[in-house]
C-alpha cells in the first residue's frame, strides 16, 4: 500500500511538471496528461479502498516516516500514514478531482491559457494528496499552504478580471492568517512533545507533556488553520470571492475538498482536542452553519448561493467534530463531496449555457450567473436539471439521499451532545435552523433557475444543454448522491449503518479525561430518532416555503423583503463583513505601513541618520574652518609669521648699510661687554 | 590540500582583476570574458572544496598559516569550516552570475569588472580569514570597490548613496577596529582568531573597563559594526538608499552577500569569542529581530518603487536570520536544556543566510530585468503584464513565492527553523514574529497584483519577453530554491556540526547555569 500512496501522491506532481513546461506542445495542449494521472490515482485509491474492505480490519494502519534532515538533537521526519480515513478521504478526493478534470474538458475548451489550467489542477491534486497522506504536521502544514498556493493560481486564473485578481489575493491571505495561528499550534506541540508526527503527538497529548488550558489553546491554534481553509466564520469572507475562479474550480477545490481539508484536518487531530476546545470549535462551526445560511438565502447570483451554502455545510462537519460525533462530521464530508460539486458543476452547466446564448447575442453586459436572469431552463437543460434537483434533494436533507444520513448523523450529535450538556442547547438550535434554510434557499435556486417564465425569451432560444463531457460527470454525482452507495451492503435508507461506519470507527481522545467515544457513540443512537423527526420536518417546512414563495408565488418575495427590511439587508449585503474588515483592519493597516514607511524613509533617515552627517559637517566647519583656519591658523600659526615679521621690520631699521651705525652699535656692544665683566 | 585551495578561492579573482587592467578598454568582450573565467574557475574550486569537505569533524578545515607581519604577531591565516563553507559557495555562485547580469554594462567596462572582482576577492577573505587584521583588511576591501560601483555605476542619487553607504559602514568598522585592538591586547598580543577564541572568554571574566564589564564592551563595538552591516534596526536605513541606487548586480551582491558579512561576524566572533555577551544579548537580539521583521514589511507594503520594496523585504528577511540566532540560549540548563530548539534555531539562522542570498539575488536580477525595459520602478506603473510576459511572470511568481516563504520553496524552511527555535524561549516575540509572514504574503502578492495580474497597459503592449541572458543567470538560482526547498539536508549537513559545536560554546557560559 505505501507505493500506491506514493504513487497517488506523485504522479499527480508529474503532471504538472509535464504540463508546466511543454503542456502547450503536446497533443490537446495536454489534457490527457493531468486526466490520465488523476484517473490513475483514482484507481489506485479504489483499489486501496477495496483492500482496506476486503483484507484488512478498520484499525488497520500504515505509518512510515523517513528522515527529513537531522542536526543532532532535532530530527525531522516526513511520511506517509494510512489508515480508514485516508483512504475514504482519498477517494473522495480522486474521484471529485477526475470528474472535474473531465466536465474542464467542455468547460475550458478554447481558453487561451488551457494547458495551464490543467497543470494547475495537477498541481492541486497533488498538494491535496499531499494533506491526506501526511503523518505529521510539519509535512501537512507545507501541503496546506500549497493547496493554498493552487487555489490562488485557479481563483486567479482569468487575471485580466480584476475582480478575480483581488478575490486571488484575498484567499491567499485569509487563509494565512488562519495558517499564521496553526503554525502557531504546531510550534507549542513541537516544543512540547519534541515531535510533528501525529502518533508522536498523541502520546505526548496522553501522558501529559502537554496539558490545561496551553493543550485548548495549542488546539485552538491548529483549528484557526481549519478556520481559515474551510471559511468559517470569522475567517469565511475569502470562500464567495473565490467563485470567481472558473466554476469546475469552484467544484472542485472550493467545495468538495480543499475547503473540506480543514475539517479533515479536525478529524485527524480529534484525539488533541480538549472538551473546553471543542465547545469553542463546535460554537464556531454551528454559528457558522446558520450565519452562512442566513446570507444565502438572499443572494441572487447562482454561485454565491452555493458559496455560502458550501460554507454552511463546512460550519456543518465542524459543530460535528465540536460535539464530539466527529465521524458523522467525516462522513457529511464524504457525502457533501458528491453532491456538492454535483450543485457546482450543474450551475457551471447553466452558466456556460447563459454565457454563450449571450454571446450569440453580443450582450456582454448581462450577468450570466443572476438567476433572476434565468428561468424556466428546466426544458431546455433536462440532464442539468434533474441532477440538479437530485443534488438539491441530497443537499437539504431528504431520506433516500445520501445528505439526509449524514445531516441526521450530525443532528443526532449535537442533540445528544446539548442532552448531556443543557447549557449548549443553542448547537442543536444552530443545527436545525441552518437544515430549515437550507432546503429553503436550494429549493429557491431551483426554482428561479429552472422554473418559471424565462427572463428574455430571445436568450432562452439561445440556451443548449451542454456536450455529453460536461453531463456525464453530473450524471455520475448525482447518482453518488443516493444513499445506497454509503449504506451497502445494507438497504436502509434511515440508517447510515454500512461499510462507512464500519470502515471508519472513532478513535479514543488523547487528552486524559475525555469522553470516550463508545459513551459519545451511545448518546448519539439515543438522539437518532429524535433528530429524524425533527429534521424531516424542517426539511419539510423549508421545501415548502421555497415552493410557496418561488414557484406558486402565494408568498410575495418582495413584500417580505420589505417587511423584514432588517434582517433582509443584512443578509442581502453579508452583515457587511468585507466592508467591515476593509475599514476597520485592511485600510488601518496599509495607513500605517505608510506611516512607518514615511517615518524611516522621510523622517528617521532624512533627519536623524543623515543629521549625524549634518552635525559632522557642521563641526567640521567650526573645527575646520573658525578654529583651525581662523583661530589657529590665522591667529596662532599666521601669528608666529606676522611676529616674525613685525620684528623683522622693526629689526631692519638697524640693518641700514651704513657703516658709522655698525660701528656705534659694536661700540655700544663693546660697552655693554665691560660693563657686565666688570660688575 | 596541499594546493592552497581556499587562496585560490580568494586570489582568483584578484588575479582576474589584475589581467582586466592590462587588457585595453576597447577590447570589452575580452574583458568580459576573463571576468567570467576567473569567477567561473572560482565558482568550480568552491564547488570542489564542497565535496572535498569533511562535515563530521568539528574545527576548520583546510588551513593555511605564514607568518605576515611578524613584529604585530599578524599571519596570514585561512581556513574553513561549516559555517563559513555555505556562504563561500554562495559568494562564488552569486559573483558568477553576476558578471553576466552586468553583460550591458557600457559605461567604463575595465573599470567596472575590475572592481567587481574585488570586490568578490574581499568578500571571499572576510569569509575565509582566521586572523583578525587580515578580516579586518578583508572587510575594508569590500567597502572600496563597493563605492565606486555605486558613486559611478548607479542611479541618479549614486553619489549621495556611495558616500552614506561608505560613511555609515566606516563608522562600524572603527568600532570594530577597537573592538579587534581591546582583543588583541586582552589576549596576550595574538590576531590568531582561534586563539582568541580559547582564550578570551577565560581573559575577559571579571574584567572592568571605567565600571563596565569588558566583554560587554567589546560585545557592543562589534554588535554595532555586524548591525549596521547586517543591517539591524535601527541602523539600516543605508540599504534601501544603497540598492535602489547601485546598478543590478552590484544590488544583488549587497544583499546576497553583504548583508550575511554582519551575522557571520556575529556568529563567527561575537558568539564563540564571548559567549557570555551572546547569552546576555540574547533577549535584546531577538526583541530586534521582531522589529527586523515587522518593520520591514511594513515598509514593504508601503513602498512604490519594486526595488525599494525587495530591500525592505531583505530587513524583513534578516530579522528572521537574528531571531533562529537569539535561540541559542535555548540550550542553556537554565531554559530546560533545550538543544532541539537551539539547534532548530541557530541551523535555521544560517540556512536563512543561505536561501535568503538566492531568493533576493533572484528578486533584484529580476527588477533589473523590468528596469532595462521600461526604465522605471514604480509599481503602480506597470499592470497586466502577466498577458504580455509569461515566462518573466512565472520566474517573478517563484521568486516571490519563494520570499514569502512558501512551504516547497527554499524561503520557508529556513524561517520555520528560525521562528521554531526561539519559540520555546521568546514565545511571545515569535508570536508577534508570525505576523510577519502575514505582512511578507501580503506585500508581495499586492506588488505581484499591480505589476502582473488585471488588464494589460496599453503602455507596455510590446514590451519585450525576458531573454535567454537574463534566464541564464535565473535559472540556476531557481533550480537552488525549489531543491533546496524539497530537500534542505545537504546545507544542513555542512553546517550541522560547525554549529552543535558553537552552540556548546554558548552553552558554556556561567550565564546559563541553574541559579
Amino acid at each position: 500500500m505505501i507505493t500506491y500512496g506514493f504513487l497517488i501522491l506523485l504522479t499527480p506532481l508529474l503532471a504538472f511538471v509535464i504540463q508546466i513546461f511543454i503542456g502547450k506542445r503536446l497533443p490537446r495542449k495536454g489534457d490527457w496528461v493531468s486526466i490520465s494521472a488523476v484517473v490513475f490515482t483514482l484507481c489506485l485509491s479504489i483499489a486501496m479502498l477495496g483492500m482496506m474492505l476486503f483484507l484488512h480490519d478498520s484499525g488497520f494502519k500504515i505509518d512510515k516516516s523517513w528522515e527529513w534532515f537531522n542536526l543532532g538533537h532535532m530530527q525531522v521526519h516526513l511520511g506517509i500514514l494510512i489508515d480508514n480515513i485516508t483512504i475514504v478521504m482519498l477517494v473522495v478526493v480522486a474521484l471529485v478531482s477526475s470528474l472535474v478534470h473531465i466536465y474542464s474538458v467542455g468547460y475550458m475548451k478554447g481558453d487561451p491559457r488551457y494547458s495551464r489550467y490543467f497543470a494547475y489542477l495537477s498541481l492541486f491534486t497533488f498538494s491535496m494528496n499531499g494533506i491526506v497522506l501526511s503523518n505529521n504536521l510539519f509535512s501537512i502544514y507545507m501541503f496546506w499552504e500549497l493547496v493554498g498556493l493552487s487555489s490562488y493560481l485557479l481563483i486567479g486564473f482569468w487575471f485580466e478580471k480584476d475582480t478575480a485578481s483581488d478575490a486571488a489575493k484575498k484567499a491567499f491571505l485569509v487563509n494565512r492568517i488562519g495558517d499564521m495561528g496553526m503554525f502557531i499550534g504546531i510550534m507549542l506541540f513541537f516544543t512540547a512533545t519534541g515531535s510533528f508526527v501525529f502518533s508522536d503527538v498523541f502520546s505526548g497529548v496522553a501522558s501529559g507533556q502537554i496539558s490545561g488550558t496551553l493543550l485548548t489553546v495549542a488546539g485552538l491554534c491548529l483549528f484557526a488553520g481549519a478556520v481559515g481553509k474551510s471559511a468559517q466564520f470569522p475567517l469565511h469572507v475569502w470562500l464567495p470571492d473565490a467563485m470567481e475562479g472558473p466554476t469546475p474550480v469552484s467544484a472542485l477545490i472550493h467545495a468538495a475538498t480543499m475547503v473540506a481539508a480543514g475539517v479533515y484536518l479536525m478529524v485527524r487531530l480529534f484525539p488533541l482536542f480538549t472538551p473546553e476546545a471543542l465547545t469553542i470549535i463546535a460554537y464556531v462551526g454551528g454559528f457558522t452553519a446558520i450565519f452562512a445560511a442566513i446570507i444565502a438565502v438572499t443572494q441572487n447570483d447562482i454561485k454565491k448561493v452555493l458559496a455560502y451554502s458550501t460554507v454552511s455545510q463546512l460550519g456543518y462537519m465542524i459543530l460535528a467534530v465540536g460535539s464530539g460525533a466527529y465521524i458523522a462530521g467525516f462522513f457529511h464530508l464524504v457525502t457533501h463531496a458528491a453532491f456538492k460539486a454535483g450543485l457546482f458543476l450543474c450551475s457551471g452547466s447553466v452558466i456556460h449555457a447563459m454565457h454563450h446564448a449571450y454571446h450569440k447575442l453580443k450582450d456582454h453586459e448581462t450577468d450570466p450567473q443572476d438567476m433572476r436572469n434565468m428561468g424556466g431552463l428546466k426544458d431546455k437543460m433536462k440532464i442539468t436539471y434533474w441532477t440538479m434537483v437530485i443534488c438539491t434533494v441530497a443537499i437539504s436533507g431528504v431520506p433516500l439521499m445520501s445528505g439526509f444520513l449524514s445531516k441526521d448523523a450530525i443532528l443526532a450529535g449535537t442533540l445528544s451532545f446539548a442532552l448531556c450538556n443543557p447549557v449548549h442547547f443553542l448547537l442543536p438550535l444552530f443545527g436545525f435552523g441552518a437544515a430549515l434554510l437550507t432546503a429553503f434557499y436550494m429549493f429557491r435556486l431551483i426554482f428561479m433557475t429552472f422554473h418559471g417564465e424565462p427572463a428574455r425569451q430571445e436568450v432562452h432560444n439561445h440556451v443548449h444543454e451542454s456536450p455529453l463531457v460536461m453531463t456525464a460527470p453530473l450524471m455520475t454525482l448525482a447518482t453518488l448522491s443516493l444513499f445506497l452507495f454509503y449504506t451497502l451492503p445494507y438497504f436502509n435508507p434511515f440508517s447510515d449503518h454500512g461499510w462507512f461506519t464500519r470502515l471508519v470507527v472513532a478513535v479514543e481522545s488523547s487528552v486524559p479525561g475525555s469522553l470516550s467515544a463508545l459513551e459519545i457513540a451511545e448518546g448519539v443512537d439515543h438522539a437518532h430518532t429524535s433528530a429524524i423527526i425533527l429534521s424531516l420536518i424542517v426539511a419539510g417546512i423549508g421545501i415548502f416555503l421555497a415552493f410557496a414563495m418561488y414557484l406558486k408565488k402565494r408568498i410575495s418575495a418582495e413584500r417580505m423583503a420589505v417587511r423584514l427590511a432588517i434582517p433582509y439587508k443584512l443578509s442581502f449585503n453579508k452583515f457587511f463583513m468585507d466592508e467591515i474588515y476593509s475599514k476597520y483592519l485592511v485600510s488601518p493597516s496599509l495607513t500605517l505601513a505608510k506611516k512607518i514607511g514615511y517615518f524611516d524613509w522621510d523622517l528617521y533617515d532624512k533627519y536623524f541618520i543623515n543629521g549625524f552627517g549634518k552635525v559632522t559637517r557642521l563641526i567640521s566647519r567650526i573645527v575646520g574652518i573658525k578654529w583651525d583656519y581662523d583661530i589657529l591658523d590665522q591667529l596662532f600659526v599666521d601669528g608666529v609669521g606676522h611676529g616674525t615679521r613685525f620684528f623683522g621690520r622693526k629689526l631692519r631699521l638697524i640693518q641700514s648699510g651704513k657703516l658709522q651705525s655698525y660701528l656705534i652699535w659694536v661700540l655700544c656692544g663693546i660697552i655693554v661687554i665691560f660693563v657686565i665683566q666688570t660688575m | 590540500m596541499d594546493w592552497n585551495i581556499l587562496s585560490w578561492l580568494i586570489w582568483l579573482p584578484i588575479l582576474g582583476s589584475a589581467v582586466i587592467i592590462l587588457i585595453p578598454r576597447e577590447k570589452a568582450d575580452t574583458i568580459k570574458f576573463v571576468a567570467a573565467v576567473a569567477t567561473g574557475i572560482q565558482l568550480l574550486v568552491a564547488i570542489v572544496l564542497w565535496t572535498k569537505f569533511d562535515s563530521s569533524t568539528v574545527g576548520f578545515q583546510f588551513q593555511e598559516k605564514v607568518s605576515w607581519i611578524s613584529s604585530l604577531n599578524v599571519h596570514y591565516s585561512l581556513g574553513i569550516d561549516g559555517l563559513s563553507l555555505p556562504m563561500a559557495l554562495l559568494t562564488a555562485l552569486l559573483s558568477f552570475l553576476c558578471i553576466f547580469v552586468s553583460w550591458k554594462i557600457e559605461k567604463a567596462i575595465k573599470g567596472y569588472f575590475a572592481l567587481f572582482l574585488l570586490l568578490d576577492a574581499g568578500m571571499m577573505g572576510v569569509f575565509l580569514s582566521l586572523d583578525f587584521f587580515l578580516f579586518y583588511i578583508f572587510w575594508e576591501v569590500v567597502l572600496l570597490p563597493m563605492f565606486f560601483l555605486i558613486g559611478m555605476w548607479g542611479g541618479s542619487q549614486r553619489e549621495y548613496a556611495a558616500i552614506k553607504f561608505f560613511l555609515y559602514t566606516l563608522a562600524g568598522s572603527v568600532l570594530m577596529f577597537i573592538a579587534i585592538l581591546a582583543l588583541y591586547f586582552a589576549c596576550g598580543r595574538t590576531f590568531d582568531m582561534i586563539e582568541i577564541m580559547a582564550i578570551a572568554p577565560t581573559a575577559l571574566a571579571g574584567k572592568l573597563w571605567w565600571g563596565f564589564e569588558s566583554l560587554k564592551v567589546i560585545w557592543i563595538l562589534f554588535f554595532i559594526a555586524f548591525a549596521i552591516k547586517v543591517p539591524i534596526f535601527p541602523f539600516h536605513t543605508w540599504l534601501p538608499l544603497a540598492h535602489v541606487e547601485a546598478p543590478t548586480a552590484v544590488s544583488v551582491i549587497l544583499a546576497g552577500v553583504l548583508l550575511k558579512m554582519g551575522t557571520y561576524g556575529i556568529l563567527r566572533i561575537s558568539y564563540p569569542m564571548l559567549p557570555d555577551g551572546a547569552v546576555w544579548f540574547a533577549g535584546a537580539l531577538a526583541v530586534l529581530a521582531m522589529i527586523n521583521i515587522i518593520w520591514g514589511a511594513l515598509c514593504a507594503l508601503a513602498q512604490t518603487d519594486l526595488k525599494k520594496m525587495v530591500a525592505y523585504s531583505s530587513i524583513n528577511h534578516m530579522g528572521f536570520v537574528m531571531l533562529g540566532m537569539s535561540a541559542v540560549v535555548a540550550a542553556g540548563a537554565k531554559n530546560g536544556t533545550n538543544l532541539i530548539a537551539a539547534e532548530a534555531g541557530l541551523n535555521g539562522a544560517v540556512l536563512q543566510m543561505f536561501n535568503h542570498g538566492i531568493i533576493t539575488a533572484m528578486l533584484f536580477i529580476l527588477v533589473g530585468v523590468i528596469y532595462d525595459r521600461a526604465h522605471h520602478r514604480n509599481i503602480d506603473g506597470f499592470g497586466g503584464l502577466g498577458v504580455r510576459m509569461p515566462i518573466y511572470t512565472g520566474i517573478v511568481a517563484l521568486a516571490f513565492f519563494a520570499g514569502l516563504g512558501l512551504p516547497g520553496l527554499s524561503g520557508f524552511i529556513g524561517e520555520a527553523m528560525c521562528l521554531i527555535g526561539a519559540f520555546p524561549v521568546y514565545r511571545g516575540i515569535v508570536i508577534v514574529s508570525v505576523f510577519g509572514i502575514l505582512l511578507n504574503a501580503a506585500y508581495f502578492l499586492w506588488a505581484f497584483q499591480r505589476i502582473f495580474l488585471g488588464k494589460l497597459n496599453e503602455k507596455y503592449a510590446d514590451l519585450p519577453e525576458i531573454n535567454r541572458r537574463e534566464i541564464f543567470t535565473l535559472v540556476p538560482l531557481a533550480v537552488l530554491v525549489i531543491f533546496l526547498g524539497i530537500y534542505p539536508t545537504p546545507v544542513l549537513d555542512v553546517m550541522k556540526t560547525t554549529l552543535s559545536h558553537l552552540i556548546e560554546i554558548v552553552q558554556s557560559s556561567s550565564l546559563l547555569a541553574l541559579q
